[in-house]
């Protein structure tokens, strides 16, 4: 199944792991930077009792 | 109806809220589709053996890394003219985004440069013009954190965004003015002899667009923070003051 780098294994290889991990990096802090300032903001406005708009 | 209807920040909550499941699934979807086909299922090329892989993670971001760029100047423009601030909060949040864009560019550049070019890096005017295209980014991040009132920092942002955009151009057309450069032309071409091997553009095409949809769906989860944060802050100085 996995394809024959030969003497490119390190290259390709080192490519795509640090490609995913870069990726997902950014996909984690976002949602966790956005789950942060959501509960955050339900936080306040139960507080004075609004609504998210 | 008209487009300028989302710079409500209330319609572009609801739109949106709709919109980002569809693009995020299907983001992934062509990400791991692409990536699985152009790893797996594609040949070795005849010159740069299985090195050719890597142009299914290099092409797409370092095109998202300019065209990530190029959004900013639309929406730091419409920040300038119109005053909407959405479009200053959707530039903001686009920043981070296509930076780490820039980066896998970069890394995978010198992973693929150091065995087909001898070197991880040179001095070649598409390279060059790319790591200040990166520089402006770091910038124009830290710009934003660097200012303490938002609309000034939308301003002085955006006034950035217009400069640099000199760079994000470079970064593309710099091989068609100087002829020095290491680096190659273009991968993709409406010109069938410069275009890559069809066995190779297939899944490259697949995973662009994964990488589109990809930039699309962080800068919609992203804007939406930035929007929360916003009324987060206004409710709180509302009850200092009270």
């Amino acid at each position: 199944m996995m394809p024959d780098l030969g003497k490119y294994a390190f290259a390709v290889l080192a490519s795509y792991g640090v490609s995913v991990l870069l990726v997902l990096g950014i996909v984690v802090l976002s949602v966790w930077q956005g789950a942060r300032v959501r509960r955050a903001l339900a936080e306040v406005e139960a507080r004075q009792g609004k609504t998210d708009g | 109806m008209s487009i300028w209807e989302y710079a409500n920040p209330k319609k572009f909550m609801q739109t949106s809220g709709l919109v980002l499941p569809w693009v995020a699934g299907l983001s992934a979807l062509c990400i791991v589709a692409g990536l699985v086909w152009g790893f797996f299922l594609t040949p070795d090329d005849y010159r740069q053996g299985s090195t050719v892989k890597i142009i299914y993670l290099h092409v797409p971001s370092a095109m998202m890394a300019i065209n990530a760029w190029g959004m900013m100047l639309v929406t730091s423009l419409i920040w300038l003219v119109r005053r909407h601030h959405v479009s200053a909060l959707a530039a903001k949040a686009a920043a981070p985004v296509g930076l780490t864009f820039t980066v896998i560019a970069l890394v995978t550049g010198a992973f693929w440069g150091q065995p087909m070019w001898g070197t991880w890096w040179a001095w070649d005017p598409r390279l060059t013009s790319f790591l200040i295209l990166t520089l402006f980014y770091l910038g124009y991040i830290a710009l934003w954190q660097a200012v303490e009132d938002p609309d000034t920092a939308a301003d002085l942002t955006a006034v950035l965004c217009l400069v640099g955009s000199v760079f994000a151009l470079l970064s593309r057309y710099a091989v068609l003015f100087w002829n020095q450069g290491l680096h190659q032309g273009a991968s993709l071409s409406l010109d069938k002899k410069e275009n890559v091997a069809d066995v190779f553009w297939v899944p490259l095409v697949v995973c662009i667009a994964g990488f589109v949809l990809l930039f699309l769906t962080l800068v919609l989860v992203r804007t939406r923070t930035e929007i929360r944060a916003r009324r987060l802050s206004a409710l709180l100085a509302r009850e200092r003051m009270a």
